[in-house]
């Protein structure tokens, strides 16, 4: 009976939605957010138009001949029209002529999307399964894309697993990331809000689960803003800090802080604890043993959990590995 | 004369022998149309319902009824079993086996061991790519993408291996056709007196027998990889993942002819018999299925427009918008033929005329996709899964199902009940329409495919779409309900119940072993003046050959010396 409800409720569009969520409600297309957008816009409106005109040609024809030329007489044998050669030309020379200019239209706009400016802001970005991280100049890490309006950004993409594909909707902009290569895609946001982000490739288990927002700020609030992200473990204690990088890092997509099992082993109570491996040794969890198991997960599988984590290696830097370490402790009931 | 009531007791190819082995072991192109439709269906039933599955787990964002996993090998299961074993053989195998030889007034096709091999083949490949996907788990969308399909821990070594073998069937199929539409043509019926189901059958087995080999070979590469460790497609292994791409795209674009060209033919011969008026522009419907086979192997590219560099993408782009000529030039000739034709509003003509309004919707809405700049925001959307499902269902099963209904009196003797059929083609239609509209405004909202959870801003699209599948599932249910009460209590079917003046309809229905007493003369097969309704038994008796100045009209070729026989 609930589902019944809120199917109908579903239907008639009243759901209850996140900020972002809104974001790409519209009637066929979601908002203009980025400078391309509206330009991909105002194609598919052409397209769209004359999908329509042929459209409605072909089945406004088809009612009128099945109307006016039903069966009456089963013997009655239409009139022989073999061909009519200057109505097939007509009709193959008029489509041939509308998709040259629509190709011609489509390549246009696209070499726009294809080619990032030279002074564009780079931002680096990893895909794995199943989250995104965006690496930003100063060094910065962050699970949520954040970018400025005042300048055209560039995201420079890769994967360290399978075939993901970056889709920003508001933006009209999606590009594949491959694993051992650059992919790059530009785009220049003009209307700040938030919005969703997408993997687009199907890439296994939690696919649907790997979408984030890109947080779109006037300039001097996004400097601003990456300004305190960067430097925010200053501003912490290291327990704190490791809270953060827990949240921030995607850590937490797998390993719990309030003793339940997930992919990975929780942390609660781990820090001390004798640890079993897969090849039967044995170890006690002390700061070398968390160290290593960030940079280098693989040499070091629990018994019972499958190999799955993929390294850190140079995406922890000593004050973030230090502050993992000290949350990891303050986890630890003793 | 009426053939019916003189051949009523005569054998035909149904009850000639007797026992589950005689069928087994058959050589009659019939028997083996006949066991391909049941294998195919089966195929359809199993995929079918495991669409209902996909659309009820999307009828809430998160879990509705299973868990991520498990809905990722249902759409799968949904898309590998559609493709390759139902869509794919649909209507060569099935319905194209049954029709081509009568249509050439021959006794079967020319190789007819290999026609029973390739039966053979379909269900040892089926059996082994579905047993494999269920308990290896298989979960990696029917396209086995590299490197997930090289990394993921489920079998898809099996599941490969399964595609292989189909590709086996498909390619005896084809080349069994090919080599008949050849040889064994009766005198009279030149390349231009040809009925255009044949030239969609013929344009479709070149396809198979040159893109089929290609998916064999990728797939034997994809399971080196995995056994052998050889670094094809795998970056990690010094491999390139896009390779896989192009390999996989390179038959499987084709593929997508495979499967529409004899939709285009069964629908010529539909639209021409139920208009009683001859179909117009033959040769340009002829020929636009040799151009759509021959530009199907060059736009492979437009699936990795946001994979490629812009100067592949560009050459790609300007390649796919060929295809799109030769398919309006199909669509008008349609048209044109309905107009001042006689037509009769039956169940094969009722699908004719959705598969114009469907088709029209999935080639129209490939214009988007052509589209560099507008594709870039709609790949691997809903979109692109409402499009190739208005050109896959709204082409392809509409115009099989059409097919089916037309020539199933031939195929079994009987008649169906032509209200219930009437109703079930609606509920299709506007079941279908429903599932798929909705995926079209979602997709260009930016509803990524192969979801398991969607954001709250999707959600009334995705009921409307589950409701809609809902619709067309009982009208599809209804379709098997009737149409297997024909063959137990349907009305006794006549020899040529539609007036069509193909040579198929010139023998009992249905077919007696050797499909004709006497080799019939081949005459232009949209020439309605050789056979006469005849009020007493509901059948157009064949009153004789028509006039030789018709005949050389309608080819067009008059003077060419290419109407002259062979």
């Amino acid at each position: 009976m609930n589902l019944f409800v809120e199917l109908v409720a579903r239907l008639l569009g009243v759901t209850p939605a996140m900020a972002s969520d809104n974001a790409l409600r519209g009637l066929y297309l979601p908002p203009e957010a980025s400078t391309s957008a509206g330009h991909i816009d105002w194609m598919f409106d052409v397209i769209l138009w004359i999908c329509i005109f042929f459209f409605v040609l072909i089945v406004v024809l088809m009612g009128l001949f099945i109307m006016r030329y039903r069966v009456k007489d089963p013997n009655a044998e239409g009139p022989r029209i073999y061909h009519n050669t200057a109505l097939e030309v007509t009709w193959t020379a008029i489509p041939l002529g509308i998709v040259v200019v629509i190709f011609w239209l489509g390549f246009k706009g696209y070499m726009d999307l294809a080619v990032p400016p030279a002074n564009a802001y780079e931002i680096q970005v990893t895909g794995q399964k199943w989250s995104w991280s965006f690496t930003y100049p100063t060094g910065h890490v962050d699970n949520v894309l954040h970018v400025p309006t005042d300048r055209p950004v560039t995201l420079i993409m890769t994967s360290t697993d399978v075939i993901h594909s970056m889709y920003l909707p508001a933006f009209r902009a999606k590009m594949d990331v491959f694993p051992g290569r650059y992919s790059k895609l530009w785009f220049d946001a003009d209307e700040p809000g938030t919005y969703p982000l997408f993997c687009a490739e199907y890439c296994g288990t939690e696919h649907s689960s790997m979408i984030s927002e890109v947080v779109v700020q006037e300039g001097p609030e996004f400097d601003e803003w990456l300004t305190v992200a960067s430097n925010i473990l200053a501003t912490m204690t290291p327990e704190e800090g490791g809270k953060y990088l827990w949240e921030k890092r995607g850590c937490n997509q797998c390993h719990s802080v309030d003793g339940s099992a997930g992919i990975g082993p929780t942390f609660v109570n781990l820090f001390g604890a004798q640890r079993a491996f897969g090849d039967g040794t044995t170890t006690v969890a002390d700061e070398n043993y968390i160290r290593k198991s960030i940079l280098e997960p693989q040499s070091q599988i629990v018994a019972g959990f499958d190999g799955v984590m993929p390294t850190f290696q140079g995406r922890f830097n000593d004050e973030e590995l230090g502050a993992m370490i000290a949350y990891i402790k303050s986890l630890t009931s003793s | 004369m009426s053939s019916a009531t003189d051949h009523a007791e005569e054998s035909n190819y149904l009850n000639a022998k007797p026992g589950l082995m005689s069928w087994l072991t058959t050589l009659d192109h019939k028997r083996i149309g006949v066991m391909y439709l049941i294998s195919i269906l089966t195929a359809f039933f199993i995929a079918g319902m495991l669409a209902m599955l996909v659309r009820t787990e999307l009828l809430t964002p998160g879990r509705t009824i299973v868990d991520p996993d498990t809905y990722n090998q249902f759409f799968t299961l949904h898309g590998a079993i559609m493709v390759f074993m139902f869509i794919i053989p649909g209507i060569p195998a099935a319905l194209g086996n049954f029709v081509l030889p009568l249509m050439l007034g021959a006794k079967d096709v020319a190789f007819p061991r290999l026609n029973l091999m390739s039966w053979y083949l379909w269900v040892f490949g089926g059996v082994f790519a579905v047993v494999s996907m269920v308990t290896g788990a298989v979960d990696t969308g029917w396209t086995f993408y590299t490197p997930y399909s090289t990394d993921t821990s489920t079998s898809v070594i099996n599941m490969t291996l399964g595609v292989f073998i189909l590709g086996f069937a498909s390619i005896f199929t084809g080349i069994n056709f090919v080599v008949t539409i050849h040889k064994l043509r009766p005198a009279g019926m030149t390349w231009w007196r040809m009925p255009l189901m044949l030239w969609g059958l013929y344009a479709t087995a070149i396809i198979q027998v040159l893109a089929t080999p290609v998916i064999g070979i990728t797939m034997l590469l994809l399971i080196a990889e995995r056994t052998l460790g050889v670094g094809i497609f795998d970056p990690a292994l010094g491999g390139d993942p896009l390779l896989y791409q192009h390999f996989f795209w390179f038959y499987s674009h084709p593929a997508v002819y495979i499967m529409i060209l004899p939709a285009m033919g069964v629908i010529s011969e539909l639209i021409s018999v139920h208009s009683r008026k001859t179909i117009f522009g033959y040769q340009a419907i002829a020929l636009s299925s040799v151009a759509i086979a021959a530009f199907s192997f060059i736009v492979w590219g437009h699936h990795m427009f946001t994979a490629m560099s812009p100067m592949a993408n560009m050459v790609f782009s300007a390649l796919t918008f060929s295809v799109s000529i030769p398919s309006a030039v199909k669509t008008f000739n349609w048209l044109a033929t309905l107009y001042r034709g006689h037509i009769r509003l039956n169940t094969p003509m009722l699908y004719a005329l959705s598969f114009l309004f469907l088709f029209g919707i999935g080639g129209l809405t490939g214009l988007f996709l052509g589209t560099l700049a507008v594709d870039v925001h709609l790949h691997d959307t809903y979109f692109v899964v409402a499009h190739f499902h208005y050109v896959m269902f709204g082409g392809t099963v509409i115009a099989f199902l059409g097919g089916l209904h037309h020539w199933w009196p031939k195929m079994f003797g009987r008649m169906y009940n032509e209200g219930l059929a009437k109703l079930a083609c609606f509920l299709i239609f506007i079941g279908f329409n429903i599932t798929f509209m909705s995926q079209f405004i979602m997709g260009s909202l930016g509803m990524p495919r192969r979801y398991y959870d969607y954001i709250d801003a999707y959600g009334s699209y995705h009921v409307w779409s589950s409701i809609g599948a809902y619709i067309m599932a009982v009208g599809f249910f209804l379709t098997a309900g009737y149409l297997i009460h024909s063959l137990i209590a349907g009305k006794k079917a006549v020899e040529n119940p539609w007036g069509a003046a193909t040579l198929e309809w010139r023998t009992a229905s249905p077919p007696i072993e050797h499909n004709f007493h006497e080799t019939p003369d081949a005459n232009y097969p949209y020439d309605y003046s050789v056979n006469r309704f005849n009020p007493d038994t509901g059948n157009y008796d064949h009153i004789g050959a028509p006039a030789q100045e018709d005949d050389d009209r309608a080819v067009g070729f008059h003077g060419h010396g290419l109407e002259s026989t062979t």
